[in-house]
């Protein structure tokens, strides 16, 4: 090679350099792009769901002095258990508004003026009285929870009382509205109903705790029969099973269920669990057993995956120290892995958690008002309370769908940080 | 040690199980219309909260789907109520008995209007139902005035009829799959289909050659009417969306030149944005509802397995508050909820027939 045409190569490196340069950068680009892509859709669908829902964690309360009369509420015996729960607590209620506002007068106002209160307020004063008896008779101030509409007014109404959303609140009522804002007895406060009570058909009264207990039986039931399930299967087949068509066509076979849509699994059950089985619709037993069915080939490919992982020299030490196979599996392998599996695990989890589909086939999607106590309760799960609430035509339930959907991302992302949390704490490098 | 315990764990998990699964029901099952679950639902949180039962478990599976259930059997994993937006009909009847549930207890409670509306920054405008299904028929009479059909060739409103604006056909209505959508069809489209006359003589004649014994012509002119006043159309003026929706509210206010279909309750939580168009000269009101002048509502129904009233806790107690005055009355709490009360004399006889648990006779 001489010295010329060595030149001439260096020139056309040279030369198309810069080209190289820039088409490196704009692979950087595209990139750079996509991930810019990806942040401003979150970054999008985070505001609109939490700009929509962060008022939900509030309520707000009305306080108002009640007399506990015992005439008023037909309570001739406190001692009557029965007496207490079947009094009248109402026209406790409505008596105390009529004393605030004493000009109402004629029955359409009236009723007008008993709406703003939320219809709960009987049941608050009965709970209050039955955890104490001494109260009959007493006056004092409660902080009732006031009506969704009333509710929706004083969130979007400005601190000078403009621009207010009166929805489908009168002129009168909101008259009265202001005036209550103006005594200083109106305030918001955090929604703890939102996180105690189950489903309800008034906005103000509705909370998540009944679909949180739902999707908890739910999960339980599948986390204790997919993870040994899984995991068994998984050691057979990568341990033990030859290397045969049959077990071909088994890995074929999981890797496709895994890809079956969700709904599948749903009529799966329906016609298993409550058609054969005759189990009751609804309930998180079979939830969880419709889920098992569908986490079962995440887990089982995330395990092989892990087992795969554990390098063989530690088989090949175990079998040097006259170690037998299942003693291989047991004592090294199987605890080797087992980061990578609960990882598996975890994600198959946060995955059934967030499904509604196979449920809608099994009864989940359910008006269910009473917290589930166990696995055999009618429940639904976090989804479908958010379907459920979606569908609802009470204005207020939008900004409670909105709540719901940041409470289920909260166990979303803390489920998954458990996963990286795990995999990072307990993984071994070889 | 190790061995037993796991033993000992899995035996007590599948006795857990099989217990579980046979266990006596100590809640009411409901299932059926989505129209009838949001006052179904109101109904069962108030009974739950004032007695010591249990709050009534309410799914929403459409009417039809509510009483497949309904009629699949007799036995605790089977429902005991079934809500419909329809009257139960003789086939359904048929597979109950056939299914052994061969009592049951029919209760009307009310009535739903459907309303066409649009956003309130709109005009409010003024439809009959022959409008409406000229303006959202898949097939229109001829224009030119001859007894034959074509493919709906209009546009704008203005183009079924002079008086109403000049503004492209946009409807948002529910999927086939609701009964919002089968109520829509059969008392605005069919009813509007039979107000052009040739169409109406469709039938007429069908029935007529049924009678004169030729059934294959009877079937064929029905087919024809059928296909007519039913489909509605797929060229993009009428988009499917989910029921009670609300999305409808946004779509309606971002476009104010479209119309939702939906049902009364959704209008009376949302009258400070939208607005229901008049039919045939009425408004849809309460009163209007409730009179009938308002021509598009229908029946609220449900129906209760007398065999499971006495064995699942509470079921009579429940479908006495359902139709207790302050429920169902003019003014209870199923009204504040949207739902169009029957008149007085319907409410006692319904109440009536309710306490004696009045077995259903088709």
């Amino acid at each position: 090679m001489n010295k010329s045409s060595q030149n001439v190569t260096l020139e056309k490196v040279n030369q198309s350099l810069a080209r190289r340069y820039r088409a490196e950068k704009r692979f950087r680009a595209y990139g750079i792009g996509a991930i810019l892509f990806g942040i401003t859709c979150l970054v999008v669908l985070f505001t609109d769901i939490i700009g929509k829902g962060h008022s939900a964690f509030f309520q707000t309360h009305v306080y108002l002095e009640v007399t506990m009369d015992s005439d008023t509420l037909y309570i001739d015996d406190p001692t009557d258990p029965q007496q207490i729960a079947g009094a009248d607590y109402l026209a406790v209620v409505r008596a105390s508004l009529s004393e605030r506002f004493p000009d109402v007068s004629g029955r359409r106002d009236k009723r007008a003026l008993y709406a703003l209160i939320s219809n709960g307020a009987d049941f608050e004063l009965r709970k209050k009285l039955e955890a104490d008896p001494q109260l009959l008779g007493k006056t004092f101030g409660v902080w009732f929870l006031v009506d969704d509409d009333v509710d929706t007014y004083f969130k979007s109404r400005s601190d000078d009382g403009e621009g207010g959303f009166d929805g489908r609140l009168n002129e009168k009522q909101i008259t009265w509205v202001e005036s209550l804002i103006n005594e200083g007895v109106m305030e918001s406060r955090f929604n703890t109903t939102f996180f105690t009570s189950g489903d309800s058909r008034e906005p103000e009264q509705a909370g998540i705790k009944g679909a949180i207990m739902g999707s908890l039986f739910t999960l339980l039931v599948t986390i204790a029969l997919s993870f040994p399930i899984g995991v068994a299967a998984a050691v057979y087949l990568e341990e033990y099973a030859p290397r045969n068509r049959f077990t071909e066509f088994i890995e074929i076979n999981i890797n496709n269920l895994a890809a079956v849509p969700s709904i599948i699994f749903g009529l799966l059950g329906l016609s298993i669990f409550i058609g054969f089985f005759e189990m009751h619709r609804s309930i998180p037993l079979v939830g969880g057993l419709v889920l098992t069915l569908m986490t079962l080939p995440t887990i089982i490919i995330s395990s092989r995956a892990a087992l795969k992982a554990v390098p063989p020299s530690i088989r090949d030490a175990a079998y040097g120290l006259g170690a037998s196979k299942m003693q291989v599996v047991v004592h090294h392998v199987i605890p080797l892995a087992m980061p990578g599996m609960l990882t598996g695990a975890i994600i198959g989890l946060a995955q059934a958690l967030g499904e509604t589909a196979p449920l809608l086939m099994i009864g989940m999607v359910a008006f269910v008002v009473d917290i589930p106590g166990g696995i055999t309760d009618p429940a639904t799960a976090l989804p479908v309370q958010i379907f459920l609430w979606s569908d609802s035509p009470e204005r207020a339930f939008v900004e409670r769908t909105s709540a719901a959907i940041m409470v289920l991302l909260v166990f979303l992302i803390s489920m998954n940080t458990l996963a990286i949390w795990l995999r990072k704490r307990l993984e071994r490098r070889w | 040690m190790k061995k037993s315990m796991i033993i000992t764990a899995l035996a007590l998990a599948s006795g857990l199980t099989s217990g579980a699964a046979t266990a006596a029901r100590d809640y009411i099952n409901i299932v059926g219309s989505s129209t009838v679950y949001p006052f179904s639902t109101v109904v069962a949180e108030r009974f739950g909260r004032a007695t010591q039962f249990k709050t009534p478990k309410v799914e929403s599976t459409g009417s039809g789907g509510g009483l497949k259930l309904f009629c699949s059997g007799v036995g605790i994993q089977f429902p005991d109520i079934a809500n419909a937006s329809r009257r139960i009909k003789q086939s359904e009847v048929a597979m109950c008995n056939e299914n052994g549930v061969t009592e049951i207890v029919e209760v009307l409670v009310g009535f739903d209007g459907i309303v066409i509306g649009n956003s309130t920054e709109a005009k409010q405008i003024q439809f009959t139902r022959k409008d409406l299904f000229l303006g959202l028929a898949k097939y229109v009479p001829n224009p030119d005035g001859s007894e034959t059909t074509v493919e709906n060739p209009y546009k704008n409103w203005s183009e079924v009829n002079p008086a109403l604006p000049n503004r492209a056909i946009e409807v948002l209505g529910p999927p086939p799959t609701s009964g919002t959508r089968d109520a829509f069809v059969e008392l605005v489209m069919e009813a509007g289909c039979d107000q052009i006359d040739w169409v109406a003589d469709l039938s007429k004649k069908a029935k007529a050659a049924a009678k004169a014994g030729n059934s294959a012509k009877a079937d064929e002119l029905k087919n024809q009417h059928k296909t007519m006043c039913q489909t509605v159309r797929e060229d993009g003026a009428f988009v499917e969306t989910g029921e009670n929706d609300n999305l409808i509210v946004q779509k309606l206010n971002a476009s104010p030149d479209a119309f939702g279909v939906f049902g009364f309750s959704f209008l009376d939580q949302n009258i400070d944005v939208i607005q229901g168009s008049m039919i045939d000269g009425f408004a849809p009101t309460f009163e209007s509802i409730s009179d009938g002048s308002y021509p598009v509502s229908r029946p609220l129904y449900f129906y209760v397995k007398k065999a499971h009233v006495g064995v699942i806790p509470g079921i009579h107690e429940y479908i006495k508050e359902f139709t207790h005055e302050r429920a169902f009355g003019e003014e209870g709490y199923l009204a504040d909820k949207g739902m169009i009360s029957l008149d007085r004399a319907a409410r006692r006889q319904t109440s009536q027939d309710v306490s004696n648990l009045k077995l259903l006779q088709l």
